[in-house]
């Protein structure tokens, strides 16, 4: 460093002569959303109270089950492999109902989005429920949108650092609240809360409340629309969803041009259209952007712009709706002053509303043929066959036996399509029968072991197909499993 | 050596001072949290390395303040491992079969000591499942030559078939050819009869005389129907299940000069316990009486 003179002139670059830095990415433009109030703003309120009220409390509903069965209605029981909903009960192997449901949610996100734009996100996504909850905690505590930047751009202040304590402490008490009430979905809810507070819930309980807690306080709370704008990929495909002929939140540019103040302020050389481009519709808007731009990425279609320039249009005397809900065709049709009726049916929504009512029926029929039986047979690899005294041949198969019902009750075990074919349980060390009768407790998955024999002379080609077949002695159910046996010249 | 710092004009930030060719550098140090987290992984490295076992010193090696060895560890593993199973297999020798059985949790042990004791020292001869081969008898059928409950399984394990031990299980089958007890025209005459008792006489062959030879020689042991005598261990020959085979040649040879088979006395080398699971073992695989 023996030139340091040097390197100080190189310093004293004119700032002029600095041009800024190529930025990769936009800074983020805070947004101060307005209270606003309106159609829109009730519809969203009640699905908000709704959607909240069926989050926090349906993990406390109670549902009696008889013993040994857990009471609460709605329990993802990971640990014992069972998902309750109400009446039903999943096993592992009925995980493709689950599968099914949200492949049903998806179509029916389509089918909905490809009528009204984005009614999910605008109105029941739970990152736009959980933000309006947080916005409403920062409102009651920091004011409404112009105070809010006043006091975020003036000097630290005892007023303006409560505040802030406050409005944070609180969106941490909701936060936590809310991936408690997670957890309650996978662990019986007085049990989580009782183990919570004392300390002996698992480690998971509290690594997941903790990670529930941080994200809920992080996504309402700092991230918010940028959630939707960068993080989601929704908005990225849901264009394909929608067409000129979707009800959407639209701006009547065709009598809101040219916009203006011309109209209070008398000016006469330019006739004015209806919009007084006060930016009402700017302001309330939650992801803060200019819905008279048109339709637009950032847009989640919730209708506060249309409460906002409502009340405007009260107080200028023009008609109402100049932000409204209508289709791209109809705006284009009133510009040539013809208005004509929705099209909401087209070939788009009725695919989708085809293949939703078809994953309706197969999920529904799943469910409501769905056994309470399961048989799953296994032939010995070796021996194939074991060849008896008197000539008999005999098979050995190791079966599985599923009585996923709530009462325990006698089965009879029993093989078709073989003549003469006799069955015992070596453990149980009983004479050769043609059924077996099995005594299975409730909920219960049991492998037994199981010997068939019969004579060679009723095999064709020295093997021969046969059916397990497990009946419910009470009520009558069955479940049937294929399955051979072999003898000799048959492998 | 640095000769000429300069600030980039595009980005504004200070070029490292060296000069490649008239290619500069932008001198963008790491960023202070990453120099500091890097740092902070040295100190706790230098902990671990005086804790834990580290520097090699020839035969042996410093063995860390803790005293930890990932052996010793495995080794207590294995100890725990091995007091478990030598408890259980104390009660598999302490109870009897009955109660055994209505034990699930020490039957399973059981089937599994059995299941890997018999792969190791049964499979050789009476095959993986027990099938056996010729002059080896199967275990999974209902065919015994000494008997196929629990009692008697235990009691031929545990002291063989003409093994040498003081309890053993033993029979010897007269050699009527080698001896000179019967004429090789009556072994074949013999040898026809038996045969229609497991069903594989040729038709239109007399077996009256050989029926004759069969009541005064054979009928002593292997019963007047051919039904076997356990208590002798004569096998019965009324049976679709052979030790040797059910061909002609078989049986003539048997008779003329019969082959005696052999079993090991297992108490030389297993312990009562294991005989017993072994037991347990061969009268699940499907014969057990």
């Amino acid at each position: 460093m023996g030139d340091h003179g040097a390197v100080n002139v190189m310093h004293h670059v004119p700032e002029a002569e600095v041009e800024p830095p190529n930025k990769l990415y936009a800074d983020r433009v805070r947004v101060y959303p307005k209270a606003v109030d309106g159609l829109a703003r009730r519809i969203k309120w009640g699905i908000l109270v709704f959607c909240l009220a069926v989050y926090y409390l349906l993990p406390w509903l109670r549902w009696s089950r008889g013993p040994g069965a857990p009471s609460q209605a709605v329990l993802l029981d990971l640990w014992n492999e069972r998902f309750f909903f109400f009446n039903l009960e999943l096993w592992p192997q009925d995980i493709w109902f689950l599968t099914g449901l949200l492949a049903l949610g998806a179509v029916a996100l389509f089918l909905v989005t490809s009528l009204f734009g984005r009614l999910w996100c605008g109105y029941a996504c739970p990152q736009t429920v959980w933000t309006d909850l947080f916005m409403l905690v920062e409102r009651k505590i920091e004011g409404d949108r112009n105070e809010r930047i006043k006091r975020d751009r003036g000097p630290t202040t005892f007023d303006k650092v409560w505040r802030k304590i406050a409005k944070h402490a609180l969106w941490l008490g909701i936060a936590f609240w809310t991936g408690g009430a997670w957890v309650m979905y996978f662990v019986d809810a007085p049990t989580a809360v009782r183990e919570f507070w004392t300390g002996t819930a698992s480690v998971e309980v509290y690594v997941f409340i903790a990670m529930l807690t941080a994200t809920t306080y992080l996504l309402a709370g700092w991230a918010r629309e940028q959630v939707c704008t960068y993080m989601c990929p929704w908005p990225r495909f849901q264009s394909a969803m929608l067409d000129e002929q979707t009800f959407i939140v639209t701006y009547e540019g065709w009598r809101g041009e040219p916009r203006g103040h011309g109209r209070r302020l008398g000016v006469t050389e330019t006739k004015f259209g209806d919009c007084v481009d006060c930016n009402a519709c700017v302001h309330v808007c939650p992801t803060g952007i200019d819905i008279r731009d048109g339709a637009q990425l950032e847009c989640i279609n919730c209708g506060l712009c249309i409460d906002a320039c409502n009340h405007v249009m009260a107080k200028t005397g023009s008609k109402p709706w100049l932000i409204t809900w209508d289709t791209l065709a109809r705006q284009a049709a009133k510009k040539e002053g013809t208005t004509p009726p929705l099209r909401l049916l087209r070939a788009r929504s009725l695919i989708y509303l085809g293949v939703m009512l078809a994953g309706m029926v197969v999920l529904g029929a799943g469910l409501a043929l769905r056994s309470h039986i399961g048989l799953s047979v296994a032939h010995d690899r070796a021996p194939l066959f074991v060849r008896l005294e008197n000539g008999d041949l005999r098979n050995g198969y190791s079966v599985l036996l599923i009585n996923k019902s709530r009462q325990g009750a006698e089965f009879h075990l029993g093989v078709e399509g073989f003549a003469g074919a006799q069955m015992v349980l070596p453990e149980a060390s009983g004479k050769p029968a043609e059924t077996l009768s099995v005594i299975l407790g409730p909920d219960t998955v049991q492998t037994v072991r199981v010997l068939v024999q019969g004579r060679p002379e009723h095999l064709e080609e020295g093997r021969q197909s046969l059916d397990f077949v497990l009946r419910n002695a009470a009520t009558g159910e069955k479940a049937v499993y294929h399955s051979l046996f072999m003898g000799p010249g048959g492998g | 050596m640095p000769t000429k710092i300069e600030k980039d004009v595009i980005t504004g930030t200070d070029t490292t001072g060296h000069e490649w060719d008239g290619i500069r550098e932008l001198n963008t140090p790491l960023p202070k949290w990453w120099v500091y987290v890097y740092l902070a992984t040295v100190v706790w490295g230098l902990g671990m390395f005086v804790l834990y076992p580290s520097i090699p010193l020839g035969t042996t090696y410093f063995h860390g303040l803790l005293g930890y060895s990932s052996r010793a560890d495995a080794m207590a593993g294995v100890q725990e491992m091995r007091a478990m199973h030598g408890k259980q297999m104390q009660q598999i020798g302490a109870l009897s079969f009955a109660e055994i059985q209505k034990n699930h949790d020490l039957m399973e042990v059981a089937l599994t000591a059995g299941r890997i004791t018999f792969a190791e020292n049964c499979q050789p001869c009476h095959g993986p499942n027990g099938e056996g081969r010729i002059g080896y008898p199967a275990l999974d059928t209902d065919v015994w030559r000494w008997g196929g409950t629990l009692d008697a399984i235990q009691q031929t394990v545990t002291h063989g078939i003409r093994s040498g031990d003081p309890e053993t299980r033993t029979s010897q089958m007269p050699s009527f050819g080698a001896d000179g007890v019967l004429k090789p025209d009556h072994i074949q005459q013999v040898a026809d009869y038996v045969m229609t008792l497991y069903g594989k006489a040729k038709p239109g062959v007399d077996t009256a005389a050989g029926q004759k030879i069969f009541a005064e020689n054979c009928a002593a042991c292997h019963g007047d129907k051919g039904q076997g005598n356990r208590d002798v261990g004569a096998p019965p020959l009324a049976s679709r299940v052979h030790l040797y085979g059910d061909a002609r040649e078989t049986v003539v040879a048997q008779v003329t000069k019969p082959r005696h088979g052999v079993m090991p006395n297992w108490n030389q080398r297993l312990t009562p316990a294991t005989i017993k699971a072994v037991a347990l073992y061969v009268h699940s695989l499907g014969g057990g009486e």
